[in-house]
């Protein structure tokens, strides 16, 4: 089975329906009840069996992408002179919890054979990280393909699921490209839900591109939008990193329409010639019509002042979260079609395995990590490192 | 976006209806039903195991419920034991000797801020506390800020900010103040902080040694992952927790992080957090979260209430005159009646999630028990013979039941067109056997555990869009009949629908 994208000849329910059936294990009991008390005219069609399902698979469509063979080839692509450093940070908040996964994985050691067991335990160590058991179940089955049965260490298990999970991730570890249009500010809106840490993201970001070393930019001037008007003491918050970053702020006071202040900073920056708008926003939970609705409102007047406003629309994951993530990025992309992903607090003992999920689903890039709290813990995302450091392996 | 954890086990047991008791066989195949419905709950892999071994002890062997499909009555066991996992009772906030210090601890962004804040206005109001809060929080930029604005606005005594502070010195000065100023409690609102930054660790630990807190309150988001075990875990060994305050609750997230921290931690949960405004704090109730991780809203209260109103024998009988092709008056109004017993359809439609918000619309549609009433009158109105036989229903028969029911004609009329289209439906059921004739009887008459299953699939947490498109049905499609309509929790026209394409494969 292989990870595919979005198809239009297979309908979401269909898909789901698949996936349904593949998370459970071969080694569950059959789906045997007694049919005692059945009258022989009530004869239903006969459950599905594992391997019909598995045979359904193997026919379906061949997918846009095969993550695997993606991986590799942007591998070789790749230029790996600037790797290092960041995951220290990273590897430093996985190590603890990663004691868990290797000691897992090292009672594999004791079998020399990929059997089903050393595959469960590998599932669970998967679920343990956020994966979700859907996706677990998946990633586990494109692992087993062609390894099944077959003689198999503990690193070589490591490195092939990691390679595996990678794969999944690379089409999505793509870099923000700032790119300011002739005529006016590179908007760039930051959303999410309460508390995932968007001000703290503006911050970092704001830094990043003042000081540009890491993206490997010219110095950018930026200037930041308090688009937060509901919460206490937000915009006291972001003014306080608008002096760390030397970036001005526009603001307006508490209870004040977020689009209005969106709209009046659009305007200021295009007459200043600001490179780079950063614009803060209230946190909101996907599910409050209104609040989304808000924000749709902040898009709606943004494309007033310029038809290609917002040029960027993050939205900030917490990493802390579980599946809910999937509930979060579809609507957001519904409402203001986000184009970009930037995942936080990786430095906690949060592992945010749903990001696997999210990028076989949604296919979104996750241009950056939060590492920590201070301006220069963001850091790219990279999906090597990322998968590798989720089980527990050095880079 | 998840399928219902109640449609599933459906799936699984569709074809059990009718026997005994449930082997290990059926409970295992339900087992990774539910490991799965927890899982993508976020309940934490080692309590999702540990629980499914329970439930696997509780339910094999036991006997199934007349009048109730197998798959509801695991569900009410998974339900039972979750809610007594939970914490089955709720658990008050405590005080001692003034002044009481509560400290409150948790991630960063977990909601502390806004927490504190409801507290101390929840102590204030319903206890008649006098609270003073202090923001220990030094480190995210205008947290003390943020704090004492939530003071203002609240009304709620703050801390003055004394810049460059330690917070170990801003506990003392807090504790000093509460004491002499006669505070009964005071909140200390601490930064947010990783569970494996030792460092921050260890000064919330010496916090909580100076402040010795009543109550110490671990503020955790709901839509927390597998993390909530290591979370809690750490915080609980570090400055041992009296309890746990649920954020978010408003959202969408199923929620399983409650049941992961009250499993590793054994402490209660006492609040919830349901939205931004700190007026939006709840008790905890167990029921209402179990329902949620279980992706089901309060249907097992549905399920009880109509185990208790469903005799089974008048099920049956009803179900053989279905067969026969013979439905009555009578048997609508039997009918209309246990629907009422079951306290009519806003008590339905309110238990159930998704649909709470329905009422209005439902009442727009004219779908409302009045109609069950006024048609009540109606077949009231009838002799005994019109209601065996509604064939003889004339002209000056219809024109004398409405004037005795205080209806019209066309009520009447409307009433004698809906039994014609059960009929109808009875007659096209017959061609289709009569093993799935018996289960379309239960689904009509007996089993409302099976309508219940109908119900949630279209009623998940998740599906609300789902729900409202499902209404649009039923209020247009049908006319103001509850009984014939799509969606319609005792017609059960969608599962007819689909039984009816399986009969002409
Ligand atoms: N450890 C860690 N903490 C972070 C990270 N990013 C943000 N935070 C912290 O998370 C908390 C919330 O961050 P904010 O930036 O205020 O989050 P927000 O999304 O703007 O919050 P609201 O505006 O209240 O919805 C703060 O305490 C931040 O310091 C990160 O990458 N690592
Ligand atoms: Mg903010």
């Amino acid at each position: 089975m292989v990870f595919w994208r979005k198809k239009n000849n297979a309908s979401e329910q269909e898909r789901e329906e698949r996936e349904d059936k593949i998370i459970h294990h071969p080694r569950e009991p059959a789906l045997e009840v007694s049919t005692e008390n059945d009258s022989p005219s009530e004869k239903e069609p006969s459950f599905e069996t594992e391997a019909d399902i598995l045979d359904d698979l193997e026919s379906s469509p061949v997918p846009h992408h095969r993550p695997l063979e993606d991986a590799k080839e942007a591998e070789e692509l790749s230029d790996h002179s600037e790797e290092g450093g960041w995951l220290s940070r990273l590897t430093k908040g996985l190590s603890k919890s990663t004691g868990r996964i290797s000691s897992g994985i090292g009672d594999l050691l004791t079998k020399a054979k990929l059997d089903q067991d050393a595959l469960d335990r590998l599932e669970e160590v998967l679920i343990e990280a956020d994966l979700g058991p859907k996706t677990a179940a998946k990633v586990i089955e494109q692992f087993a393909q062609g390894r099944f049965g077959k003689d198999i260490d503990e690193q070589e298990i490591r490195e092939a699921l990691a390679e595996t999970i990678a794969a999944i991730l690379q089409p999505v570890a793509r870099p923000l490209v700032i790119k300011k249009p002739e005529n006016g500010p590179m908007v760039i809106l930051v959303c999410g839900v309460n508390g995932a840490g968007k001000t703290t993201t503006i911050g970092k970001l704001a830094h990043s591109y003042k000081f540009g070393p890491e993206n490997h930019i010219a110095p950018q001037s930026v200037m930041i939008a308090a688009g937060d008007t509901f919460r206490a003491a937000a915009v006291e918050q972001l003014e306080i990193w608008a002096k760390r970053t030397g970036s001005p702020l526009v603001k307006k006071d508490i209870g004040a329409d977020a689009a209005s202040v969106a709209f009046e900073a659009s305007a200021r920056a295009r007459k200043e010639g600001t490179d780079i708008l950063l614009i803060d926003t209230a946190g909101r939970l996907q599910n409050k019509a209104n609040l989304m609705e808000e924000l749709g409102k902040i898009v709606r007047v943004l494309k007033k002042q310029d038809e290609s406003q917002p040029h960027e629309v993050l939205l900030v994951l917490d990493s802390t979260t579980g599946q809910n993530a999937f509930s979060q990025v579809e609507i957001f992309k519904e409402m203001v079609n986000v184009t970009g992903l930037i995942v936080t607090k990786l430095d906690g003992s949060a592992k945010g395995g749903v990001l696997v999920g999210l990028a076989d689903q949604f296919g979104l890039p996750v241009y950056a990590i939060g590492v920590g709290e201070a301006v220069e813990d963001m850091q790219p995302f990279n999906a090597k490192e990322y998968a590798r450091s989720l089980l527990g392996l050095g880079h | 976006m998840f399928e219902s954890l109640s449609q599933k086990l459906g799936n699984v047991f569709g074809k059990l209806r009718g026997k005994g008791s449930l082997s290990e066989n059926d409970v295992m195949a339900v087992s990774r039903e539910i490991r799965v419905a927890l899982l993508e709950a976020d309940v934490a892999l080692p309590v999702v195991k540990e629980f499914i071994e329970s439930i696997k002890a509780k339910a094999i062997g036991q006997n199934v419920i007349k009048g109730i499909n197998p798959g509801q009555q695991v569900i009410k066991i998974v339900h039972d034991a979750l809610v007594e996992m939970l914490g089955s009772t709720t658990q008050d906030l405590r005080f001692g000797a003034p002044p009481s210090a509560y400290l409150m601890v948790g991630l960063q962004g977990s909601g502390k801020t806004t927490s504190t804040a409801k507290i101390a206005k929840l102590l204030s109001e319903k206890h008649a506390k006098k609270v003073l809060m202090a923001s220990l929080d030094v480190y995210r930029p205008a947290a003390q800020e943020q704090l004492k604005q939530l003071g203002e606005q609240t009304g709620i005594a703050t801390l003055s900010i004394i810049e460059g502070q330690k917070p170990l010195e801003i506990t003392q000065r807090a504790l000093e103040t509460a004491r002499k100023e006669g505070y009964d409690v005071v909140m200390l609102d601490t930064a947010g902080r990783l569970s494996i930054d030792t460092e921050l660790m260890a000064e919330v630990s010496a916090i909580q040694k100076m402040a010795k807190p009543v109550e110490t309150i671990l503020v955790a988001d709901a839509m927390t992952g597998q993390d909530a075990v290591n979370t809690a875990k750490a915080f609980d060994e570090q400055v041992g927790l009296t309890g746990i305050m649920l954020t978010r609750v408003d959202g969408d997230a199923r929620g399983g992080a409650a049941m992961s921290m009250k499993a590793v931690t054994g402490k209660p949960i006492k609040l919830l957090g349901m939205g931004e405004k700190w007026s939006e704090i709840e008790t905890f109730h167990p029921e209402r979260i179990a329902g949620r991780i279980l992706g089901m809203g309060d249907i097992v209260s549905l399920v009880e209430r109509a185990a208790e109103t469903v005799n089974t024998q008048d099920a049956m009988k009803m179900a053989e005159k279905f067969k026969k092709g013979q439905f009555d008056f009578n048997d609508l109004l039997a009918q209309m009646q246990q629907m009422q017993k079951m306290g009519g359809m806003g008590a339905m439609m309110k238990m159930l999630p998704g649909l709470s918000g329905m009422a209005s619309q439902i009442e727009a549609a004219g779908l409302d028990d009045s109609i069950l009433k006024r048609q009540e009158a109606i077949i009231s109105s009838m002799t005994l013979h019109e209601r065996e036989n509604p064939d003889t229903l004339n002209a000056s028969r219809k024109k004398r039941i409405a004037a005795g029911s205080g209806t019209s004609v066309q009520d009447v009329n409307k009433l004698y067109k809906q039994l014609q289209q059960m009929q109808t439906m009875m007659k096209r059921m017959k061609k289709m056997g009569a093993g799935k004739m018996m289960g379309m009887m239960k689904n009509m008459m007996g089993g409302k555990a099976d309508e219940l299953e109908l119900m949630a699939k279209s009623m998940d947490p998740d599906g609300l869009g789902a729900d409202m498109a499902g209404l649009g049905d039923m209020s247009s499609g049908l006319g103001p009949n509850p009984f014939a309509g799509k969606g319609n929790p005792f017609g059960g026209k969608a599962d007819l629908a689909s039984l009816l394409s399986k009969g002409k494969k």
